[in-house]
C-alpha cells in the first residue's frame, strides 16, 4: 500500500502509561494502571494473565472498543483517544480483525456472508462483486475454500474458528486481536489454530492473543504477563513452538497410542 | 459534487442494507408477517373507508342533484289551528297569481311551476292502486331535471284549459297496466277520466325515501280545479339561472311575497324557501364528517399497527444485541446500524401498506357489491395510505433503530 516504513522508524502499537479505571456506584475500579509497551508490525503477542489481571480490558482498548481513561495510545502513529465513535469504528474497519473465543458468527448466514461482513462496512464502499471476491480469498487462506456455503451450524468448532478467522482478515488489517481464540476448542483443534495463526504471521501479519493458557502462548514468539492491571513480565519466547511440530508428535502419540 | 457522492453513497448503503434487512426478516417470518398486519389492516381500511365515504357522498350528492338544478321551492308557512301545526304548505298563502308574479318579475328565474298534491286512487285497465296526483305546470320535468321515456309531457294551453291529460311514473304505470304501453290508455280519479300522454323515466326512491315513480303527474289547474278545489298552492317550484344567483333570486322572491302579502317589518314570513344548493351543502359537509370519522377510526388502526411494529423491532434489537456489538466490532458506524433497523422496520411497513392497498381495494369492491352504492377508491388515498405507512415505519422504527446505534460494542458483544 504505502512505501515500506524504515525498520522500526514507528512501531504499530505504542501505549504510554495507559490506564482504565471504571466507576460503578461509589466501588470504583482500576483494571489497567499504566501499561508501556510498544508492538512492532510482525510480531506475534499472547497478552496472559489471571481473571482480573486486566488483560481484557486492555485487548478492549487495543481494538478501540473502549477508550482510555488516562495515558495514550498510538495505533499504527494515530492517537485514538482524540477520536469519536464513528472515527473508532472506521479505525477498527479498516486497521484491525477480530477473533473471539465464542466465534461470534452469525446463525443462519453462510460462511461466505459471515466473512464479508466487515467489507459492508468499508469506506469508501465496496462492491458486492468485490467483496465475494476478497471473502473467497479469504476463506481459501484458512483452508475453507469448499464451504462458501455453509451455515455455521453445520461446521465444527475449529472450521468455525477459522470462519472467523478468514472475517478478521478479509479487510486486511494491519493487527489481528484473538481472545482467547483456543477458549472453546479441543487441545488437538487449538494446536492447528495456532497453526494457522504462526502461518498467517510467518507471511507478515501482526497477532495479539490474549490466552490464560500457557500451553497455548508457547506459540507464540513474546509473551506478556499481567497482574493487578500492570505487566509484571514481557519476555520473547526462546522455546517457540511450531504448531506443525507439535501436531506430529501428537499423532506420534496416538499411534503409538493405538498400537499399545 | 461532495453532497453528490455522499448522497450516491447514503442509496448505494441503503441498497446495500436492504439486503441485511430483508433476510432478517425472512428468518422471522411469521412474526414479519403478523406485525406486518397491523399495517396491512390499517392502510386496509383507511383505503376500504375512504372509498365507502366517498361512495357514500357520490350517493347522496346525486340523489340531492336529481332534485334539480339550481332549484328553489317555496312552500306556503305552516298552519297552526288550536294549537296543532300542520306543517309546512298546510296554511293557504300562495296564489296562482303569486306564482305567476314570480315568473314575471324576479330576474333569473327560468322555469316556474307550481305545485299541489293530493292522494287518490287510481283506476284503470281492472285493476285500481292508491297513488299522488300531483298537480305541475309543464315547467316541472326541466327543472326536475327529469325525461320522459315515452309520449308528451302536457302543454300551457292544457293547463290553462285544466285539461283531463296525466304523465305517469314508472311504477304507476307498471301497477295498473304491467307490460302494456300505458300512452293513448285512460286512467280514472275520483271518477274523472284522464288520458295518459306521457311515461316518466324511473328516478327510483328521493331523499325522503319515498317512491318518486309512483305517480301521476298533471296539470295544477286540473287537479284544483277538478279534484281537490283548492285555491292555495302547496309549493312553488322555482328553476334559477345559475347557482350563482340562487341567493339573489332568493332575496328577491322573499321581498316580493312579503310585499304580495301586505306582511310589514313587524310580520314573520308566511312562507318557507327551500334552498336545493344549502341542502346539498348541508349533505356534504355531514358526509364530509362521516368520511372524516371513517378516516380516523382507519387511522388509529394504522397508528395501532405502527406501534406493533416499534414493539418487535425493539424485541428485534434486543434478541440481537451481540450481532450488532459484533457489527459494531467490525467497522459498523452507528449510522449503519440505525439505517438497518430502519430499513427492516419501514422495509416491513411498506410490504404491509403494499398489501394493505390491495386489500383495501378487494374490500371496497366488496361493500361495492352488498351496498346499494359504489364504493370510490380514489388514489389520492392509495399515495396517503402508501406515504402514511412508510412514515409509520420510519417513525416506529426510528427509536429501536436508535437504541441499536447507541449500544456499547463490548457490553453488546458480552449480551447472552
Amino acid at each position: 500500500m504505502s512505501a515500506p516504513a524504515p525498520a522500526l522508524a514507528k512501531p504499530l502499537l505504542h501505549l504510554q502509561d495507559l490506564t482504565k479505571t471504571y466507576h460503578t456506584g461509589e466501588v470504583e475500579v482500576k483494571a489497567v494502571r499504566g501499561v508501556t509497551l510498544e508492538i512492532q508490525r510482525g510480531e506475534f503477542v499472547a497478552i496472559m494473565g489471571a481473571s482480573g489481571s486486566g488483560k481484557s480490558t486492555l485487548m478492549n482498548m487495543l481494538g478501540c472498543l473502549d477508550q482510555a481513561t488516562g495515558g495514550a495510545y498510538l495505533l499504527d502513529g494515530d492517537d485514538v483517544a482524540t477520536l469519536d465513535r464513528r472515527q473508532l469504528a472506521m479505525l477498527r474497519n479498516r486497521k484491525l480483525g477480530f477473533v473471539f473465543q465464542s466465534f461470534n458468527l452469525l446463525a443462519r448466514t453462510t460462511a461466505i456472508e459471515n466473512v464479508e461482513l466487515p467489507l459492508l462496512y468499508t469506506m469508501p464502499l465496496t462492491s458486492a462483486k468485490e467483496r465475494r471476491r476478497r471473502a473467497v480469498e479469504a476463506l481459501e487462506r484458512v483452508g475453507l475454500a469448499n464451504r462458501l456455503d455453509y451455515h455455521p451450524s453445520r461446521l465444527s468448532g475449529g472450521q468455525q474458528q477459522r470462519i472467523a478467522i478468514a472475517r478478521a482478515l478479509v479487510s486486511q488489517p494491519e493487527l489481528v486481536l484473538a481472545d482467547e481464540p483456543t477458549g472453546n476448542l479441543d487441545t488437538r483443534t487449538s494446536i492447528d489454530i495456532m497453526g494457522l495463526f504462526q502461518e498467517l504471521n510467518d507471511s507478515g501479519i501482526t497477532i495479539v492473543m490474549v490466552t490464560h493458557e500457557l500451553d497455548i502462548a508457547t506459540y507464540c514468539k513474546r509473551v506478556i504477563v499481567m497482574r493487578d492491571g500492570k505487566v509484571i513480565s514481557d519476555n520473547a519466547n526462546a522455546e517457540r513452538r511450531r504448531a506443525t511440530e507439535a501436531l506430529a508428535a501428537l499423532d506420534d502419540a496416538e499411534k503409538e497410542a493405538n498400537v499399545a | 459534487m461532495n453532497m453528490l457522492t455522499s448522497l450516491q453513497n447514503l442509496l448505494i448503503q441503503s441498497w446495500q442494507t436492504l439486503f441485511i434487512a430483508l433476510p432478517a426478516l425472512r428468518r422471522n417470518l411469521m412474526r414479519s408477517l403478523l406485525t406486518a398486519l397491523g399495517i396491512i389492516i390499517g392502510v386496509a381500511s383507511v383505503i376500504a373507508m375512504v372509498a365507502v365515504g366517498n361512495g357514500a357522498q357520490a350517493g347522496i350528492q346525486a340523489q340531492v342533484s336529481a332534485l334539480g338544478e339550481n332549484l328553489l321551492t317555496i312552500f306556503a308557512g305552516s298552519s297552526r289551528s288550536g294549537g296543532v301545526n300542520s306543517g309546512l304548505g298546510s296554511a293557504s298563502t300562495i296564489t296562482i297569481a303569486d306564482a305567476d308574479a314570480i315568473g314575471r318579475e324576479v330576474r333569473d328565474v327560468v322555469g316556474v311551476s307550481p305545485e299541489v298534491s293530493t292522494t287518490a286512487q287510481a283506476i284503470a285497465n281492472g285493476r285500481n292502486w292508491s297513488t299522488s296526483i300531483v298537480g305541475e305546470s309543464p315547467d316541472y320535468l326541466k327543472i326536475r331535471n327529469w325525461k320522459l321515456t315515452d309520449g308528451s309531457m302536457f302543454t300551457d294551453r292544457e293547463v290553462r284549459s285544466a285539461a283531463r291529460v296525466a304523465v305517469i311514473g314508472s311504477k304507476t304505470a307498471l301497477e295498473l297496466f304491467g307490460p302494456l304501453n300505458p300512452i293513448g290508455q285512460s286512467v280514472r280519479v275520483k271518477n274523472i277520466p284522464f288520458v295518459i300522454i306521457g311515461l316518466l323515466e324511473s328516478k327510483g326512491s328521493g331523499m325522503g325515501g319515498q317512491n318518486q315513480d309512483d305517480r301521476l303527474i298533471v296539470p295544477y289547474t286540473t287537479v284544483m280545479k277538478r279534484l281537490t278545489g283548492d285555491r292555495f298552492l302547496r309549493s312553488v317550484n322555482v328553476q334559477v339561472a345559475g347557482s350563482d344567483r340562487m341567493e339573489v333570486a332568493q332575496q328577491q322572491i322573499t321581498a316580493l311575497l312579503r310585499q304580495r302579502h301586505g306582511l310589514t317589518a313587524g310580520h314573520d314570513d308566511d312562507f318557507n324557501i327551500f334552498n336545493q344548493k344549502d341542502i346539498a351543502e348541508t349533505v356534504t359537509s355531514i358526509t364530509g364528517i362521516i368520511k372524516l370519522l371513517l378516516g380516523a377510526i382507519a387511522g388509529i388502526s394504522l397508528l395501532v399497527g405502527g406501534i406493533g411494529i416499534m414493539n418487535i423491532m425493539l424485541v428485534s434489537v434486543t434478541e440481537r444485541t451481540r450481532e450488532i456489538g459484533l457489527r459494531m466490532a467490525v467497522g459498523a458506524q452507528p449510522f449503519a446500524i440505525k439505517l438497518q433497523f430502519l430499513m427492516e422496520a419501514v422495509t416491513l411497513s411498506l410490504l404491509g401498506g403494499l398489501v394493505g392497498v390491495l386489500f383495501g381495494i378487494g374490500m371496497a369492491r366488496l361493500v361495492g357489491v352488498f351496498a346499494n352504492f359504489k364504493a370510490v377508491v380514489d388514489v389520492s388515498s392509495i399515495l396517503i395510505a402508501f406515504a402514511v405507512s412508510c412514515a409509520i415505519g420510519v417513525f416506529f422504527g426510528f427509536y429501536p433503530a436508535r437504541k441499536a446505534a447507541a449500544l456499547d460494542p463490548i457490553d453488546a458483544l458480552r449480551y447472552e
